[in-house]
């Protein structure tokens, strides 16, 4: 019995083209008991960026607290809304905080961030539970599915997806991915972020 | 073994936890109340390890309590259950955690609302419609799946409750015998007999 296991659930995050999507499993376990089908494990940080935690639940609305805290002291002290990049530093730091008694965590964030020229620039990364950060071009994934999220999103991302391409890209791989993991599935939330809105959509999936 | 459940309804949520007190292979006691009234509109059921159980459940009466002597009002359903998560998780990285499970049944009265909350040891917590705790949850969650119905009337609720009872009662080997079952909607709380 893993205690990274214990109650299930993954999280993805892909780039498209001046776009990023974040999506997730809604299933809450107790090992093969399923307790919830509206378990939350991704959470608004600011307009542009979202943060998703899979692993133990109990650290999902620790660090969910943990995190809201320091963003707020971050803007009210800056004066200023956190910056994607800095914003994964803080995770990074706050996981490596507990380096010898760690949050059973392996974040996964995605936001975008404007350059100094005022262009959009998408951005995800994702964390092991101890903050070691992994910037990555394409996709990141985490959670009880990640084996198999690397092996679908690896066969249907492709570079500079538009929005809806780029939805319909993370659904079906986070679905179909969670089909063959027995302890995530349960229906999936999928936060689709462009430089002027969220597109948040919830779906159905195979209840077994 | 140690079994509690608790579902949501028409205004209402009705928590139910067996009334033994073992130890070992011994029942001690036949009548435990392990349902606490936790505010006018708030029931929490715990179960675990013995000891933890009481300790953890008064220390979360008197504070529920302390803040409604010094607030007037009461904490919501939605503030208590986040209070004593946050107790729980606390705990959970101590030199000596509690082990106690909790169901939080509570009427919101500002939004005139139900809500039931699932609590482990660990801190996780989640909203749901209805929940187990302890071996009766592994008969009585499938059971809810097919019949529990958010918008069935009290009595509806009740034979939905006793549907539970009666399914752990045949088919799990060391089932307990009696129930404690208890009420909370716009009137406050109430004991029913089942």
């Amino acid at each position: 019995m893993s205690i990274m296991e214990l109650n299930g659930g993954s999280v993805i995050a892909m780039v498209g083209k001046d776009c990023v999507a974040i999506a997730a499993d809604m299933r809450l376990g107790n090992q093969a008991l399923g307790i919830s089908s509206k378990f939350e494990r991704i959470f608004p940080v600011t307009d542009r960026i979202y943060l998703g935690l899979p692993g133990l639940a109990t650290d999902v609305a620790t660090l969910r607290e943990r995190f809201r805290f320091r963003v707020n002291m971050y803007t009210i002290k800056e004066e200023r809304e956190i910056q994607p990049e800095t914003f994964a530093h803080l995770v990074s730091s706050t996981l490596y905080e507990h380096r010898f008694g760690p949050y059973f965590i392996e974040p996964v964030m995605a936001g975008i961030s404007k350059t100094p020229s005022g262009a959009v620039k998408p951005f995800i990364a994702a964390t092991d539970l101890i903050g070691c950060l992994n910037f990555a071009k394409d996709f990141v994934v985490a959670g009880t599915a990640s084996t198999k999220l690397y092996g679908v999103a690896e066969g249907l991302w492709e570079p500079d997806l538009e929005p809806e391409d780029l939805f319909e890209t993370i659904s079906q791989t986070l679905l179909n991915a969670t089909d063959r993991d027995a302890f995530s599935g349960w229906g999936c939330i999928v936060h689709i972020i462009t430089k002027d809105k969220v597109v948040t959509r919830t779906l159905k999936g195979r209840m077994d | 073994m140690e079994t509690s459940f608790a579902l949501t309804g028409k205004g209402y949520v009705i928590v139910a936890a067996d009334t033994t007190s073992a130890r070992s292979i011994v029942k001690m006691k036949v009548d435990e109340d392990k349902i606490k009234t936790l505010s006018p509109h708030l029931l929490m059921a715990y179960s675990g390890e013995p000891g933890d159980t009481v300790q953890f459940a008064e220390y979360v009466e008197r504070n529920i309590r302390l803040y409604q002597i010094r607030n007037i009002y009461p904490l919501r359903p939605s503030a208590a259950a986040s209070w004593i998560r946050r107790s729980l998780a606390e705990s959970l990285r101590s030199r000596k955690p509690y082990s106690v499970n909790l169901l939080l049944g509570g009427y919101d009265t500002a939004t005139f609302d139900p809500h039931l909350y699932w609590i482990d040891y660990l801190g996780t917590i989640s909203e749901v419609p209805f929940a187990a705790h302890g071996y009766g949850a592994y008969f009585a969650l499938s059971l809810l799946d097919r019949y529990h119905d958010p918008s069935a009337s009290l009595e509806e609720g009740l034979a939905t409750l006793k549907r539970c009872i009666d399914e752990v009662s045949k088919r799990l080997v060391v089932s307990p015998g009696k129930y404690k079952v208890k009420i909370v909607d716009k009137d406050g709380v109430r004991e029913v007999e089942l």
